[in-house]
């Protein structure tokens, strides 16, 4: 009985890619659109998160307020939930006609998608963009006042360019969270990887191989990735100039 | 040096901070052209408070700032263009990390359209050179001693051609043996002319370069006079108790 239990994570049901000859363009293509989507959600959300970062730093409390209800709402609830809103909310006032990039990529659902994504991630990033800005001495800002500097020049100037370094590494992490979290937009039919997945497992029957391979992929670009984020971190980090 | 009209006239000012911390009670100062002013006092007596206050670095709680006639307290005044007539030299110097000595120098004159890039590096270089220090030019910061960063920071404010510098204690992040330089600079600043407001620990540079010596204890300007007199004969008990412990 209990043998029976575990009938089915058997190696053989793990890693059985016999469907790979006739259904690999499922996973190329979900690679392509994962990376797609969380590139281009990530560099959508820089902007609004740096306006964000200023609003949350700024001395005007309505601004300021602003800022802070934005984050905690984005971070405080299910990006699932947040994507069904956007999508099913947003996006039926908005309409989006149906055309095809690339070859498989539905604008009418990858936008909504990207849109999604990036409001979410602009609520992380501000926080990182934050921590990147409090993290530079208030001498330099005072320094650069005290020239005559006003304050965006100090900001453009003198405490961005430093606060960049603490952001860069920040925002890469951010970048492979975003690679797995976008696997969330498979519920909407995005053909991303997970969808690909889910698409061959149905199609196939193989219930479990597709997703131990997805898995598989999704850990040959993110653990390289992070290993590479950490050793150009260190390496800042032993050239920073006091 | 010749003393001359005022530059700076400070009116009942008073500084409360965050959770009715009082740092500055009623402080009149009135600093003028040519003039070095040392202001002395125990940690945190307000000093500093008050220094910072004058290029509202520190934004007063009440009274008036007037410089040369401007008052800065006011509501239309614009305060980064009086600023550039006022240099300021920070204890932890403030230097820009990611940039060179020269573009340390060079970034606020030509930012501010006060001088073209060519003009702005002569200018830097000539201070430099004054300095002894030319051969830095193209350094970054990190590579300098706490002497050379303070003395880079010093000739950075001049770079403006301020009509007033603001010392914050420019001498007490500095190793011993780097004091010296820095002072010895600043008493040259004062022999050019230079009208300067020296919040210090250093007595021996209060009392030889200073024309006007002002202790200060609780927030208050407890007492004013000549660096010999307020050394020598300090009428208050507070700043007799103080002058006994530091000298």
């Amino acid at each position: 009985m209990l043998y029976g239990l575990f009938d089915g994570m058997s190696p053989s049901n793990f890693f059985n890619f016999s469907f790979l000859p006739k259904y690999l363009s499922f996973f190329v293509q979900g690679v392509e659109y994962t990376l797609l989507l969380s590139v281009v959600s990530v560099a959508m959300a820089v902007l609004p998160a740096l306006l964000l970062a200023l609003m949350r730093l700024s001395k005007w409390k309505p601004v300021k307020w602003l800022s802070g209800a934005y984050i905690a709402v984005f971070r405080s609830t299910p990006l699932m939930v947040q994507l069904y809103i956007i999508y099913y909310g947003l996006f039926s006032v908005i309409k989006i006609q149906p055309y095809t990039i690339f070859g498989f990529i539905d604008i009418s659902r990858f936008i909504p998608g990207v849109v999604a994504l990036a409001l979410n991630s602009s609520a992380y990033v501000a926080e990182i963009f934050r921590a990147g800005i409090l993290a530079v001495d208030a001498g330099q800002m005072e320094a650069a006042r005290s020239l005559g500097l006003s304050k965006f020049q100090g900001m453009k100037l003198i405490v961005l360019p430093q606060a960049i370094k603490n952001i860069l590494p920040a925002l890469a992490n951010e970048l492979v969270t975003m690679v797995k979290e976008s696997s969330i937009c498979s519920i909407l039919g995005m053909a991303e990887l997970i969808w690909g997945a889910k698409t061959v497992a149905t199609t196939t029957y193989k219930t479990l191989s597709p997703y131990v391979l997805a898995a598989f992929i999704y850990f040959l670009i993110n653990f390289p990735a992070s290993k590479g984020i950490e050793a150009i971190e260190r390496r800042m980090r032993r050239g920073d100039r006091a | 040096m010749e003393i001359g009209h005022e530059i700076i006239c400070a009116k009942n000012l008073g500084k409360v901070f965050d959770g009715n911390v009082k740092a500055l009670t009623d402080c009149d100062l009135s600093i003028k052209a040519g003039e070095v002013v040392a202001i002395i006092g125990p940690s945190g007596s307000g000093k500093s408070t008050l220094l910072r206050c004058l290029n509202l670095m520190e934004i007063p709680t009440s009274g008036t700032i007037l410089f040369n006639g401007v008052e800065l307290t006011g509501k239309k005044v614009n305060i980064d263009e009086q600023r550039q007539k006022m240099g300021m030299v920070f204890q932890h110097f403030n230097l820009f990390p990611h940039k060179t000595v020269l573009q340390n120098i060079m970034l606020a004159p030509v930012t501010l359209k006060k001088r073209t890039k060519a003009e702005a590096k002569k200018k830097a270089l000539e201070l430099l050179e004054r300095i002894g220090l030319s051969d830095k030019a193209d350094t970054y910061p990190n590579m300098l001693s706490g002497g050379q960063k303070q003395r880079i920071a010093i000739i950075r404010a001049l770079a403006m051609e301020p009509e007033v510098m603001l010392f914050d204690e420019p001498t007490s992040a500095l190793d011993p043996e780097m004091v010296g330089e820095v002072l010895d600079l600043m008493r040259r600043l004062a022999d050019l002319g230079m009208t300067m407001v020296v919040v210090t620990h250093e007595m021996g540079f209060a009392r030889e370069v200073a024309d006007r010596v002002i202790f200060m204890d609780e927030g208050k300007m407890i007492e004013e006079n000549t660096p010999k007199e307020l050394f020598e004969h300090p009428k208050n008990p507070r700043t007799q108790l103080f002058l006994s412990k530091v000298l």
